[in-house]
């Protein structure tokens, strides 16, 4: 514990985790703000306003948490990795220094006119500042996941001289290909989390069988969005994601599956608890096969397993890393699963009045977010050892002069702080649900 | 190319002072320009919608000075490790404050937010000037282009001083005096009835203490770091940056007097971007100035990224940064005229 480099990990760590729990919503609320503001003008029924009116309050509670959150995380590039940001500042400071210039700005020029200007506005103003605010949280989720793509698979840069590494492609950095997957999965995740929220509290309305029309246009629009796009997360988006790694981090795939011995047909382990210092799996339950297929596209190709590398490059927590893996799988086909039920039942004009399906998509929100995280678990420890894979060690990354009891101290801090925001967002969103919708603008 | 990347960051840095700076301006004062509800809801109101934007210059800055000069970044964010922190979770309190107050209708929530907002707000421009103070007077740079303060040590200056010492807190004081006087012409001009009486009231009262610890700063700054002085006949563009605070001084005390308050606030922005950019334009080239020996100091020549990133970064940051002015003129023009407090639930 007296080790910085153990602060510094758990600071960021937490921190991130912390704050993306925000962003998620916000991001995947955006999309459905849209929607709903586009259906209301298209239709001019007024239902499809108020329910945009009620998500809007929600989001901007949401927002501004999401905002204060992740001030920190720009800053602890230089204040607890400066040896990293020295290093790579040159690149991936061009896209933390394009989401300030190109997705902050627009953002937060009209957060206020889409939180409070729907009187001033006229309906296709307010639409174009939903529209706004969708695009800024985007396109701001493609600058900080390009930027972590270039630590998972760094692309168009070279090392200089004196070793820091500079830009060289900029297209190759900012279309960099593990980019344009993780987006994709990671966007459509968002999404997953908005619609499961939407969903829940159409259902908890129906369920109390209070405000009716509002509560029947969320369970609609949260059941079918939430099938849609659960299933999108998986396939093709988190398919592709696996291949990613299975080419380019073939140690992280390895360890993800707790797999040690090479071989083909490689099967994929539903339960177990992976022993490292024995390399086995105990209490396997496996489906022969399936990982060759997920990682390659055949049933016979050969997955190789973390024995055939260097342990030296194994991730440091191989326990975690696949348990964050198996978490994230398995919510995610237990989510598709419950959302085709209800899509089934939707379809068949029974959802509303099937009491432990309501009851399901009530007690599921914490599904998605349960899964993002694992699934940033994943993504982050299965980086190590690295902090640019195959380029910069993680313990090589940290700031030289920082130790631990500053790290323990800010990170103490930090928890502090959360433990209020976590109150203050409970209370006020908690507010916001026993308020409900407000049927008419006054 | 060094260079200019120098000034788009520090251009960058002074904007965002004059534009954070109204709104800290207004935090600083609303406990006393503002006494009921009714008056803080205005005071909220004018800058509610600009405030998070404001803060965007800070982090859009931030970048540019990632992407150009990350060895100063690096060695900066990590030495004032624990100033750093004050100035985030400043910034986060201050900022839940603002966007938490009006959502829930009770004294004692709105008493306590008061609070959080006028605590945060004194505190940033005096952790961020006391910044400004070690950046002109030097940090203990050695070899590895890396060092780390305490801070506070005895607050005195010398090769190993905290970041507080009695200079870089009289910078401080300087800071939260200017943008305090700077936010009540803010207030001046877009407020009507008792808080606009009061921050008419308050603002030439504030701009005298203003030029009391103008002088006493710039007396400070000559003895603390002589090369300044000593650079400024050579440096062309602090005349012209010292050109524009002197009207910008100037343009505060004729708008006073006119009770044109807008010209005087664009008058104390003039002041303050200017006095930014003359004390850029005499340190230049140096970016973070060692106290234990010249040669360890991080320049714009030394601590710069390659050409070829510079000139990428220069490509979107011309299209960016007039997309960012844009979104300023069309907030200010749709918030043009005078704020009046929101009614419940419809804003800030």
């Amino acid at each position: 514990m007296g080790d910085p480099l153990f602060w510094h990990r758990l600071q960021f760590g937490f921190t991130a985790t912390y704050h993306y729990l925000f962003p998620q919503l916000t991001m995947g609320l955006a999309l459905v703000i849209v929607l709903l503001k586009a259906l209301g003008l298209r239709t001019g029924e007024t239902r499809y306003s108020d329910a945009a009116r009620f998500w809007i309050r929600i989001f901007g509670i949401n927002f501004a948490v999401g905002v204060v959150t992740g001030i920190p995380l720009e800053f602890q590039f230089g204040t607890n990795w400066a040896r990293f940001s020295q290093l790579s500042g040159g690149i991936i400071g061009q896209t933390l220094g394009m989401e300030g210039m190109f997705a902050f700005f627009l953002e937060s020029s009209f957060l206020g006119l889409l939180i409070w200007g729907e009187k001033k506005l006229s309906p296709k103003g307010h639409f174009g500042a939903a529209v706004a605010l969708w695009l800024g949280s985007w396109l701001s989720g493609y600058f900080i996941i390009a930027t972590n793509a270039f630590m998972q698979h760094p692309t168009g840069y070279a090392v200089a001289a004196d070793g820091t590494l500079q830009l060289t492609s900029f297209w190759a950095f900012l279309l960099n290909s593990w980019a344009l997957g993780q987006y994709a999965h990671n966007m459509i995740a968002a999404v997953v989390t908005g619609s499961f929220v939407v969903a829940a509290v159409g259902a908890y309305w129906t369920l109390k069988g209070i405000h009716p029309v509002q509560a029947n246009l969320n369970l609609r629009t949260g059941t079918i969005l939430g099938l849609i796009f659960s299933v999108l997360v998986a396939f093709p988006t988190g398919d592709l994601q696996g291949k990613l790694v299975a080419k380019h981090q073939p140690i992280t795939l390895a360890a993800m599956e707790g797999r040690f011995e090479s071989g083909p047909r490689a099967g994929l382990t539903l339960i177990g608890q992976p022993d490292v210092t024995s390399h086995k799996i105990e209490n396997p339950i496996k489906v022969p096969a399936v990982l060759s297929f997920i990682a390659f596209g055949t049933f016979s190709s050969n997955v190789r397993g973390l024995l055939e590398f260097p342990q030296d490059q194994w991730p440091q927590n191989i326990e975690l890393l696949y348990y964050s893996f198996h978490i994230m799988a398995g919510l995610g086909t237990l989510m598709i699963g419950l959302m085709a039920l209800a899509g089934f039942l939707l379809w068949r004009g029974r959802l509303a009045t099937s009491r432990p399906v309501l009851w399901a998509l009530l007690l599921a929100v914490p599904f998605p977010y349960i899964a993002t995280t694992a699934g940033w678990a994943v993504a982050e420890f299965g980086r190590q050892p690295w902090l640019i894979y195959g380029v910069l060690r993680t313990a090589q990354g940290s700031s030289p002069l920082v130790h631990a009891g500053h790290t323990a101290f800010t990170t103490l801090g930090f928890a502090g702080i959360f433990v209020v925001f976590s109150m203050l967002w409970l209370f006020l969103i908690g507010r916001e649900l026993a308020h409900g919708p407000e049927s008419q603008a006054h | 190319m060094e260079t200019l990347w120098f000034w788009l960051v520090s251009v960058m840095i002074a904007i965002y002072v004059v534009m954070d700076g109204f709104d800290f301006g207004a935090g600083i004062l609303h406990l006393v320009v503002a006494k009921t509800n009714e008056e803080r809801r205005q005071v909220l109101g004018a800058i509610g919608p600009l405030w998070d934007g404001n803060e965007v210059w800070l982090l859009a800055g931030g970048g540019s000075l990632f992407l150009a000069f990350p060895k100063v970044l690096a060695s900066g964010f990590s030495g004032f490790y624990l100033a750093m922190w004050l100035v985030v979770w400043s910034l986060m309190l201050r900022g839940i404050s603002i966007e938490f107050r009006s959502h829930v209708q009770d004294g004692l929530w709105r008493h306590f937010w008061d609070a959080t907002f006028a605590v945060s707000s004194v505190l940033l421009p005096v952790l961020l000037g006391a910044a400004l103070g070690n950046v002109l007077r030097g940090v203990p740079l050695d070899g590895t282009g890396y060092f780390s303060m305490p801070l506070w040590t005895d607050f005195q200056l010398g090769p190993q001083p905290g970041i507080l010492d009695w200079y870089t807190v009289l910078i401080g004081v300087f800071a939260l005096v200017t943008v305090s006087a700077h936010g009540a012409l803010f207030l001046a001009w877009k407020t009507e009835g008792p808080v606009h009486l009061r921050a008419k009231h308050l603002a030439p009262r504030l701009w005298l203490l203003v030029l009391v610890c103008w002088v006493a700063a710039s007396a400070a700054t000559a003895r603390v770091n002589p090369a300044i002085l000593h650079n400024l006949p050579e440096a062309p563009l602090a005349w012209v940056a010292i050109l524009l605070y002197l009207a910008g001084l100037g343009l505060v005390f004729v708008g006073l007097g006119r009770e044109r308050f807008l010209l005087a606030f664009l008058g104390s922005g003039a002041f303050i971007l200017g006095l930014l950019a003359a004390s850029a334009a005499c340190v230049f080239p140096v970016m973070l100035k060692s106290t234990l020996n010249p040669a360890y100091d991080l320049t714009a020549l030394n601590a710069s990224v390659g050409g070829h990133g510079l000139r990428t970064g220069l490509v979107w940051w011309l299209l960016g940064f007039p997309l960012a002015l844009g979104y300023v003129a069309f907030l200010f023009r749709f918030h043009r005229g005078k704020v009046v407090a929101a009614e419940e639930g419809e804003g800030y």
